[in-house]
């Protein structure tokens, strides 16, 4: 398998945002490897690609642009105008002119008047319409695979198109007609049969969440408790399943365990709703996103707790946040008083507000740290009572527990944010070249505040981001662990009652 | 019989017009949102809301954020053209309202920034090589028709004169349901042909982008979820595509 270094040429300080001559089909042979006829099949699809997959596929586009409406919109709406032309990450990593967000969107755009309009049945060449051939399918297939979905062109748009609604729909359409992406299908395939994206049995996540209460005892002198399926606990957590395994992400999910344990409330993971990452939202099937979500509330219930609080992830905080109340709603069964649901950072910051948690912030003091946006967050979702929370909120925990902080050039954060790259179903190893590439702007602009303020660490909320950054940040010069979650920081800085820690700084204020 | 024939034709464009359009938005309203997908950040209430979208269609917000000159160019021609049909009220009103008479003066500057806005837009879309990725013919002819337009307008207003009073007789005849003589001067013949194309295209090209920013999801939705349960609207079904086998 080609490493990411494989791919880079530049990583010396430049403008993260330069905007690439355009290279036709530069990335035309970066596609993911298609579904095997028993995921497909598992998910309930056609193992592989129909006979009659050309009227069906047709059937289905016509089936969604009744039931969706911004895709419709978008069909009709885009008038070329070219505000979205350098926004994505893809194109301005690769260059290639089908990464740019209308173009991508004409991939579609171009069958739909093709098929549902006057003008591109009669005068097909006048518009740019086209039949769908097996051709179409095939760049559908590779160009629609190279969309993290992240919805920075949709911050542009002046009509407000998402290309994220897009290529959602298109992978949908493909999917339905046999050819689904391996990587996501395989994903929610392990997820509706148990529960999480990695098919960790419940032996493993109760055998790693032992030996992490064993390290916590050893670290704090405090018996911090990792429960899991714990009846009666006030809160669920449900978290990525990356967070269970993978660094650094088992380190956020140690600094939940310490908030939560601090905050005095009690807590339980779930081995039933042991996923908050909803892959189902990459492949744009609406029908395995509520299965996933209904896991959730089901846990819920069956363990009665009286809230839910998500973990450090992206896409898993959109679904939450915006469709799991739509989905497998109402959650009238808990306590009305906090936020359904709530992000753990939110948790957090709560509790810091009300002077509850104490930080050693010298414990950081060997990060010099800046902060990526996942996109998701960013630009699908909200922390806090006000609009633009998703920003102010990790920060404010980020500068709560680390003595040095940075943020990065202002057009590449907060709703201007850049995919990390992997993000949209794009984590595999068949993508690496597409993964390598896409992140360039990111890395430019972490390479430009290394330059200028000595950062060397970037901090995140996005399971996917964290995976992504750990992949790709060695073929930019950066250390593969220069990636951290935030709730690591503040987990390496609170300070426990009653911990050696406590006491340790009790001792030298004497 | 040219007085007749485009009498004709503008009943039918404006017919086309409003039936074609109306049935489109009504069509966009029909489709349901399964799930709220405003870009965040994004306002928490309605009112918020009206707010984004006023910005949207006043100021041009989101264009503002991605491009300079695209903006400049754009909004440029927007704002222009609207001047410029307010300016043209006075074609269809006698008597002539009062503000349609303030309007007046603004009204032939408006037709140089319209023209110059087009001319902008257009040397983008050949010169930027993305963008001239992105065109297909449709969207130069859009362009020439109208710039044709302005182009006809400003030469009837400087260069050769038509008989405005004749014309205001046709077009007051026209809401009259009375065919009165159109004058058969080619400037002003060529100005309306290219006002009843318009007019016919409007509901099946991307001039639909206007009425589609009303229906976009990702703009007019609330980011309240955790306040109001989102429920789609109930399954209304959806009026018809209109698809062509």
């Amino acid at each position: 398998m080609a490493k990411p270094s494989d791919y880079i040429i530049n990583a010396a300080p430049s403008d993260p945002l330069e905007i690439p001559a355009l290279k036709p089909g530069a990335m035309a042979g970066c596609k993911p490897f298609v579904a095997k006829p028993e995921v497909q099949a598992a998910l309930g699809l056609p193992g592989t690609l129909v006979e009659n997959w050309q009227a069906k596929a047709i059937e289905k586009m016509g089936d969604l642009l009744n039931s969706s409406r911004s895709l419709q919109v978008a069909m009709d709406s885009c008038m070329k105008c070219g505000a979205c032309t350098d926004k994505c990450h893809f194109f301005l990593g690769t260059g290639d002119p089908k990464n740019m967000p209308v173009a991508r969107q004409d991939l579609m755009r171009s069958v739909y008047r093709r098929y549902f309009t006057v003008t591109g049945k009669y005068f097909p060449w006048l518009v740019g319409a086209r039949d769908l051939t097996e051709d179409v399918l095939d760049e559908w297939y590779t160009y629609f695979h190279q969309c993290s979905q992240c919805r920075r062109c949709s911050v542009y748009c002046p009509i407000g198109i998402d290309t994220s609604e897009v290529s959602m729909a298109a992978r949908d359409i493909m999917a339905s007609v046999g050819r689904g992406q391996k990587y996501s299908n395989e994903i929610i395939g392990k997820g509706l049969k148990t529960g999480n994206n990695l098919g960790l049995p419940l032996a493993a996540i109760r055998s790693t969440l032992d030996s992490l209460e064993e390290d916590l005892r050893a670290d704090t002198g405090v018996d911090i408790a990792m429960p899991l399926d714990a009846k009666g606990s006030d809160i669920m957590l449900v978290v990525p399943s990356a967070d269970l395994f993978a660094e650094p992400h088992i380190q956020g999910l140690i600094g939940y365990a310490k908030v939560f344990h601090q905050s005095g409330l009690s807590w339980t993971l779930s081995s039933y709703a042991s996923e908050a990452a909803n892959f189902a939202l990459f492949t744009g099937s609406h029908d395995h996103m509520r299965e996933m979500a209904r896991r959730i509330r089901e846990a819920a219930l069956d363990l009665g707790v009286k809230r839910i609080v998500f973990g450090e992830c992206g896409h898993a905080w959109r679904v939450a946040y915006n469709f799991l109340d739509t989905l497998a709603g109402p959650f009238d069964f808990l306590d009305q008083d906090h936020p359904i649901p709530q992000h753990i950072c939110e948790f957090t910051h709560a509790l810091i507000e009300r002077g509850q948690l104490r930080f050693d912030k010298s414990q950081n003091d060997a990060y010099r740290l800046t902060y990526h946006d996942s996109c998701n967050v960013a630009r699908g979702s909200r922390m806090g009572d006000k609009p633009g929370g998703q920003f102010e909120i990790p920060r404010a925990l980020l500068r709560a527990s680390c003595n040095h902080f940075f943020d990065m050039a202002p057009e590449t954060i907060g709703e201007h944010t850049l995919c990390c790259g992997g993000g949209g179903g794009l984590l595999g190893d068949d993508l690496m070249e597409l993964r390598a590439k896409g992140a360039q702007p990111r890395m430019r602009a972490l390479k430009n505040v290394a330059v200028e303020h000595g950062v060397t660490h970037m901090a995140a909320i996005c399971a996917i981001c964290k995976s992504q950054f750990g992949s790709v940040l060695p073929a930019y010069g950066f250390k593969r662990d220069a990636i951290l979650s935030v709730h690591q920081l503040v987990g390496n800085a609170i300070v426990l009652d009653g911990s050696i820690q406590a006491r340790a700084l009790q001792k030298a204020a004497r | 019989m040219v007085s007749t024939l485009y009498a004709a034709l503008f009943y039918v464009a404006a017919s086309v017009l409003m039936i074609g359009l109306a049935a489109r938005l009504r069509r966009y309203a029909s489709i349901p949102v399964p799930l709220l997908i405003p870009t965040t950040p994004a306002p928490t209430t309605r009112l918020g809301v009206a707010a984004r979208l006023a910005r949207e269609v006043v100021l041009f917000e989101s264009l503002f954020k991605a491009n300079t000159w695209t903006w400049v160019f754009g909004w440029m021609f927007h704002a222009a053209l609207l001047v410029v049909a307010m300016r043209h009220v006075r074609y269809v009103t006698q008597p002539v309202w009062g503000w349609v008479v303030l309007v007046q003066p603004y009204g032939i500057a408006a037709g140089f920034a319209l023209v110059a806005g087009l001319v902008g837009l257009w040397a983008r879309r050949i010169l930027v090589p993305r963008i001239r990725y992105i065109s297909a013919p449709s969207d130069h002819l859009m362009l020439a028709l109208l710039v044709g337009l302005g182009g006809s307008g400003l030469l009837m207003t400087y260069v050769a004169h038509t008989d405005i009073v004749a014309l205001k007789g046709f077009t007051l005849g026209l809401l009259r349901l009375e065919i009165r003589p159109l004058p058969a001067d080619p400037l002003l013949l060529l100005h309306l042909a290219l006002v009843i194309v318009l007019m016919l295209i409007f509901p099946f090209s991307k001039l639909l982008h206007g009425p589609g920013l009303f229906f976009s999801p990702t703009r007019t939705q609330v980011d309240n979820p955790r306040q109001r349960r989102y429920r789609p609207q109930s399954a209304a079904r959806p009026l018809p595509l209109g698809r062509t086998e």
